[in-house]
Parts: structure tokens; sequence; C-alpha cells
């Protein structure tokens, strides 16, 4: 392991972007939530679950850059993986009533 | 001190969130499920695109370090999106076939195919289980 370096000071720009970007996808995610607990079918919710992974993954890559650390990714990656395999899951479960035949 | 970068960078990451904005937004305002998938799988995948290349300029540049990892989130990203909307869609026609929780936006019409190309539809009355490799009975060969 190496030792974490200290993070450069980020200018005055890109500290506004980053923000602007947590306020967009934060905004994103709400709406997300909106459509899971709304969504008349159950593939409208699945849907919303997905799209919330996805957008959590951009949260996630936004906090590496503000925090100057690459450790993130692995959570990200990790986010990514765990977030498809659980849609495939639930769409199969759907699909056949079962998940592992 | 890296002003051309900077700009560069926001610019990315406030493209980004407003891809994923505007996903998310279709994702409410679209009228059926079919519609639906049009938000998440191609501009909400794009912002996330557009944040993950943010990070790809920034690290070389600020930390002169660069690793795979943002490649390797793209590329699982931009592949699983198409698998996991294609299987949304056919867990949702399986269920509206079956009648089971109707969206009459969706506009599927009663009757689906009656083809044998729907690998999860049940082809005939009666035949309640296909699991098995049994395939269904075809037309008689002579």
């Amino acid at each position: 392991m190496t030792v974490p370096e200290i993070a450069p000071t980020l200018s005055p720009l890109l500290n506004v972007a980053i923000t602007a970007g947590y306020v967009l996808i934060g905004l994103a995610i709400l709406l997300n939530v909106w459509r899971l607990f709304a969504g008349p079918t159950r593939g409208d919710r699945i849907l919303a679950l997905d799209t919330m992974v996805i957008n959590a993954i951009a949260l996630i890559v936004l906090f590496g850059i503000k925090e100057g650390s690459t450790m993130y990714f692995e959570s990200a990656l990790l986010f990514a993986m765990v977030g498809f395999v659980g849609t495939v899951a639930y769409a199969k479960f759907l699909l056949r009533g079962d998940i592992v035949e | 001190m890296n002003g051309a970068a900077d700009i560069i960078i926001a610019f990315l990451i406030l493209l980004g969130g407003g891809f994923a904005l505007i996903g998310s937004w279709g994702l409410v305002r679209l009228p059926s499920l079919m519609t639906r998938l049009h938000g998440p799988t191609k501009a909400t995948t794009l912002g996330v695109g557009g944040v993950l290349v943010a990070s790809m300029i920034y690290f070389p540049v600020y930390h002169r370090q660069y690793t795979a990892h943002e490649l390797l989130i793209t590329l699982f990203l931009f592949i699983s999106a198409p698998i996991t909307a294609n299987m949304i869609a056919k867990a949702h026609l399986h269920r509206q076939g079956m009648g089971i929780d109707p969206n009459p936006a969706d506009d599927i019409q009663e009757g689906l195919p009656e083809s044998e190309i729907w690998a999860t539809f049940r082809v005939k009355q009666g035949e309640d289980d296909d699991r098995q490799g049994v395939p269904p009975a075809g037309p008689p060969a002579g």
C-alpha cells in the first residue's frame, strides 16, 4: 500500500463543477426514487433500481475526484457488477419464477 | 495551473450530470415501460460515461497516475446496459402476455405471437411447464 498523498487543492472552477454534479445526480436519484415507489408495474421498479445504481456509480466517481483518491474506483466497479447481477436476477425471477433452475 | 484541463474536466462533469438528470427525467415523464427503457439505457449510461472520462483526464493531470479502472467501469456499463434493458423488456412482455400486472399505456396487444420463438411464453394451454427441455409438439412429421 502506498501512503495516500495529500490531495492538491482543487481549483474553484472544479469545485463548482463537482458541486453542481452532486446536485444534478442527486436530483436524478430523487426522480428514480419517485419512480421506484410510483411505478405501476414490477418492471418499472426494477428499471428504477437499475438506474439508481448507475447514478450511484457516477456519484462515487465524483466523490473520488473530489477526494483525489483512486480507491473509490474499486467500490464503483463492485457497484456496477452487483447492480448488473441484481437486475438480471430480478428480471429472471419475474420471467421464470425462479432464479437458479 | 491547469487551466485548459480544468475547463475540460468541468465541462465533462456538467455534461455527465446533465445527461444523468435527463435520463432520470425521462424515466419519470414517459408514459409506459417500453418508452421508459430509453432514458436509463442511453442517456444515463452516457452521463456516467461523461463523469468517468472526466476522471480519466483528472487523475493523470493532477496526480500523475493513470489507472485502467475508469476504462473497466465504462466498458462494463456500456456492455451491461443493453443486456439489462433486454431482460427487463422481456420480463415485462411476459407478464403482460400472461395478463399479470397490466398497464394500458403499454398498448400491448391482447394476443401475443403464437410462434415458438418466444422462449418464455407458454405455447399452448395446458402445457404447464416447458422447463424440462421437451420441445413443444410440432406438426406431425408425415
